[in-house]
C-alpha cells in the first residue's frame, strides 16, 4: 500500500483485499477465491491521483468453502477486510458483505457496526479473537520455518548447523520475508541476526539436539496448512461450479480471471 | 474381501452413514440449517472423482439397496461401522440415528456394527439411555460430537466430570471403541470444533478404552499428531482423509499419510470410507494401488507395504472391534510396528 498514486483506486482496493489473509490458511483472499464481487462506483473510482478522488463507494462480497465455515474466522476475515478497504485513500462508504453463510446477517451486521466478535454474538462467544489469531500465526512461522530451511539445505548447508544460523544466512526470498513478517507480527525476534529456527511461543532459539524434532513440528504444520488450503480451494470450486473468482476488478465490477487451484 | 495382484484385504469400512436429509425430513422453521447441512456434505463428494458424483435429489435420501450395493456387492467391504450423527434439532427423525442403523443392521446379519452415541449434557437420563442402547443393538463403539450445540452450551469437552461418567459407564459396559469427530467445523462457533486436548486428556485416564480421532483432527493434524504420539490408545480415524485428498490433492494426501505414517505408525491408522459422502469402491482400489511418490519431496517419508495397507484398510479395526478375519491374514503376534516419530526417538 505505498504506490497508491501510481493507480486507480479499484486498483489499490483490490491490493488492499490482497493484504487479507485467512488466518488459518496464511494466505490472501485474493488468491484463494474468497473476494466473489468488488465493485468501485462514484467518487472518483478510477483515478489515478487518488487524493483527488471524493470518497468512492467499495461494495466487497465475500464467499467462503462452505455454509457452516467456522465463524470466528468469518469474522475475522470480513473485519479485516473492511479495516483494509477503509484505509485505501480516496475510499469512502466500504461495504463488506459476507454471503451464503449460516452466520452471515450477525456477522455482517456486526462489522458493519464495528460491535467486534463478542459484541456480535453476546454469549455465544468466549473471548475476542486475538488469542486465536496469535494461535495461528504461531502455525505461520513454524510453516514458514520449514519451507526457509529447506531452502537453506537445498543450497547446501549442513542440517547439523542449522541451529546456528541467523534469519540472515538463509538465502534471500520471498518465503524468508513472509516469515520474518509473520514473526514481526508475533513480535519475535525478526532482523537478520535472529536465530533461524526459533520457539514461536517464547521467541528463544531452538539448538540441537531439540532442533531435528522441532524442524519435524516445522513440517508437520506446513503439510497440515497446505492440505487445508487444497481442501478448502477445492470445496469452493465444488460449491462454486463455473464461477470464477476475480483476478481484478474493473471499475465497477467483475472482470474474470479464473483462478483454479 | 477385495484382492489385487495376489494380496488379499479384509476391508472394514469404519465410518458409514445411513442417512435422511431429504426436505420432507426436515424441521419446520429449521429448514436453512438441513438444507445447509446436506448440502455441504454435497460439496465434499465434489472432492472425490467426477463419475461417483450423485445428484443432491440422491444424496439427501439414498435407499438400503444402493447403500448394500455401493458397499459390498461393488465397493469391497466386508464390514462396515455404523457411526451415527442424531440432529433431531433439524431433522425430524433424526439425520442418521442409531435406531435407524439397528434397524437395518438386523436385515442384513454379518454386515454391520452399530456405534451408538451419548452427551454428558443429558445426564442421569443420557446414562440410562445409554445403557438401552447398548444392550438392545450390542455396541461396542460410540461417535461423539463435542462441538455440538445444544441450547445455551456451544459444546462440551471430554475432560468435563459429567463425561468421565458416561466413559466410566462404557468401560463398564464394554464399549471400548471412542470415535470422536474433531474435523471439518459443522456448529462451532469460538469453540475449537478440532480440539484434541481433551482426548489427550481423556485417553490418558481411560487407558482400557481406545479413542478414535475421526478426520485426524484436520484442519490441525499437527496438534492431533503430537499429541497422538503420546498417547498408546489413541487411533486416526482416515474418514475424509482418503475421500477428500487422495483424489482431490493427491501430493497433499501423500504427504497427510506420510505424516500419520511418521508420527503414529501404520498400526493406527482406521480406514472408513464415510458414505454416503464418498463412496468405497474407488477409496479402497485406490487406496490399493497407491503408493508414496519418488520425488525427493517425499523423501522423508515410507513407502507403504501391503502388510500396512492391510491393517489400515481393515486389520486395524477388526483388532479393536474383535471382528474375526481370515485366517491367513490374521496377525501373527508381536507383529506391531512402532513410529518413527514417536516421543523421545
Amino acid at each position: 500500500m505505498t504506490t497508491v498514486a501510481a493507480r486507480t483506486v479499484s486498483e489499490a482496493v483490490w491490493a488492499a483485499l490482497g493484504t487479507v489473509r485467512d488466518p488459518e490458511l496464511d494466505e490472501p483472499l485474493t488468491d484463494l477465491g474468497f473476494v466473489a464481487r468488488c465493485a468501485v462506483t462514484g467518487g472518483d473510482a478510477g483515478a489515478t491521483d487518488a487524493t483527488d478522488a471524493a470518497g468512492a463507494e467499495v461494495a466487497v462480497q465475500l464467499r467462503l468453502p462452505t455454509y457452516f465455515c467456522a465463524p470466528n474466522f468469518a469474522f475475522l476475515m470480513v473485519a479485516d477486510a473492511h479495516d483494509a478497504v477503509s484505509a485505501v485513500p480516496g475510499v469512502g462508504r466500504v461495504v463488506i458483505e459476507l454471503i451464503d453463510h449460516f452466520a452471515a446477517d450477525s456477522i455482517n451486521q456486526g462489522v458493519a457496526a464495528r460491535a467486534g466478535f463478542v459484541g456480535t454474538f453476546g454469549d455465544e462467544a468466549a473471548d475476542e479473537l486475538d488469542d486465536l489469531r496469535a494461535d495461528f500465526l504461531r502455525k505461520a512461522v513454524l510453516a514458514g520455518t520449514d519451507r526457509v530451511c529447506r531452502a537453506v539445505l537445498a543450497a547446501g548447508a549442513d542440517p547439523a548447523t542449522l541451529g546456528r544460523l541467523t534469519l540472515g544466512d538463509a538465502p534471500a526470498s520471498a518465503d524468508r520475508e513472509r516469515l520474518r513478517d509473520r514473526r514481526r507480527e508475533l513480535g519475535l525476534p525478526s532482523t537478520d541476526d535472529a536465530p533461524l529456527v526459533l520457539d514461536p511461543a517464547t521467541g528463544n532459539g531452538v539448538e540441537d539436539p531439540a532442533v531435528r524434532r522441532h524442524l519435524g513440528l516445522a513440517r508437520l504444520t506446513r503439510v497440515s496448512q497446505e492440505a487445508n488450503s487444497g481442501v478448502c480451494r477445492g470445496m469452493l470450486l465444488a460449491r462454486y461450479p463455473g464461477t470464477q473468482a476475480i483476478g481484478q476488478v474493473g471499475h465497477t465490477g467483475e472482470s474474470g480471471e479464473e483462478q483454479r487451484p | 474381501m477385495y484382492t489385487k495382484d495376489g494380496e488379499d484385504y479384509f476391508v472394514v469400512d469404519a465410518h458409514t452413514h445411513f442417512w435422511d436429509a431429504s426436505p420432507a425430513n426436515w424441521v419446520a422453521g429449521q429448514e436453512q440449517y438441513a438444507k445447509g447441512w446436506i448440502e455441504c456434505f454435497h460439496a465434499y463428494q465434489g472432492l472425490g472423482p467426477a463419475e461417483t458424483h450423485w445428484p443432491i435429489e440422491k444424496f439427501q435420501k439414498y435407499s438400503e439397496e444402493t447403500m448394500m450395493r455401493d458397499l459390498f456387492e461393488d465397493g469391497h467391504v466386508d464390514i462396515a461401522i455404523f457411526q451415527p450423527t442424531n440432529l433431531r434439532q433439524w431433522y425430524t427423525e433424526g439425520f442418521n440415528t442409531t435406531e435407524t442403523d439397528a434397524a437395518m443392521a438386523e436385515r442384513h446379519p454379518g454386515k454391520f456394527i452399530v456405534n451408538t452415541t451419548w452427551d454428558p449434557r443429558e445426564g442421569d437420563d443420557g446414562l440410562k439411555g445409554l445403557e438401552e442402547r447398548v444392550k438392545r443393538f450390542g455396541c461396542k463403539g460410540v461417535k461423539l460430537y463435542t462441538a455440538e450445540w445444544r441450547g445455551d452450551s456451544r459444546g462440551w469437552s471430554l475432560k468435563s466430570p459429567e463425561s468421565a461418567r458416561y466413559l466410566e459407564k462404557c468401560q463398564e459396559l464394554g464399549v471400548k471403541n471412542v470415535h470422536v469427530h474433531k474435523g471439518p467445523t459443522i456448529w462451532p462457533l469460538d469453540k475449537d470444533a478440532f480440539d484434541v486436548s481433551d482426548v489427550d486428556h481423556a485417553a490418558t485416564n481411560f487407558p482400557e478404552l481406545n479413542f478414535i480421532v475421526e478426520h485426524v483432527g484436520l484442519p490441525r493434524i499437527e496438534d492431533f499428531c503430537f499429541m497422538a504420539t503420546q498417547e498408546p490408545n489413541v487411533y486416526a480415524g482416515l474418514a475424509v482423509v482418503v475421500g477428500g485428498l487422495m483424489h482431490a490433492r493427491p501430493r497433499f494426501f501423500a504427504k497427510v499419510m506420510g505424516e500419520l505414517l511418521f508420527w503414529l505408525g501404520e498400526d493406527k491408522l482406521i480406514f472408513g470410507a464415510d458414505y454416503a459422502i464418498w463412496e468405497p469402491k474407488w477409496q479402497v482400489e485406490g487406496f490399493v494401488d497407491w503408493q508414496m511418490p519418488d520425488d525427493e519431496e517425499f523423501g522423508d517419508y515410507a513407502k507403504l507395504t501391503v502388510t500396512a495397507k492391510q491393517k489400515i484398510l481393515g486389520l486395524n479395526a477388526a483388532r479393536l472391534y474383535d471382528i474375526e478375519v481370515p485366517e491367513k491374514l490374521a496377525p501373527k503376534k508381536a507383529e506391531e510396528t512402532s513410529p518413527v516419530g514417536v516421543a523421545g526417538s
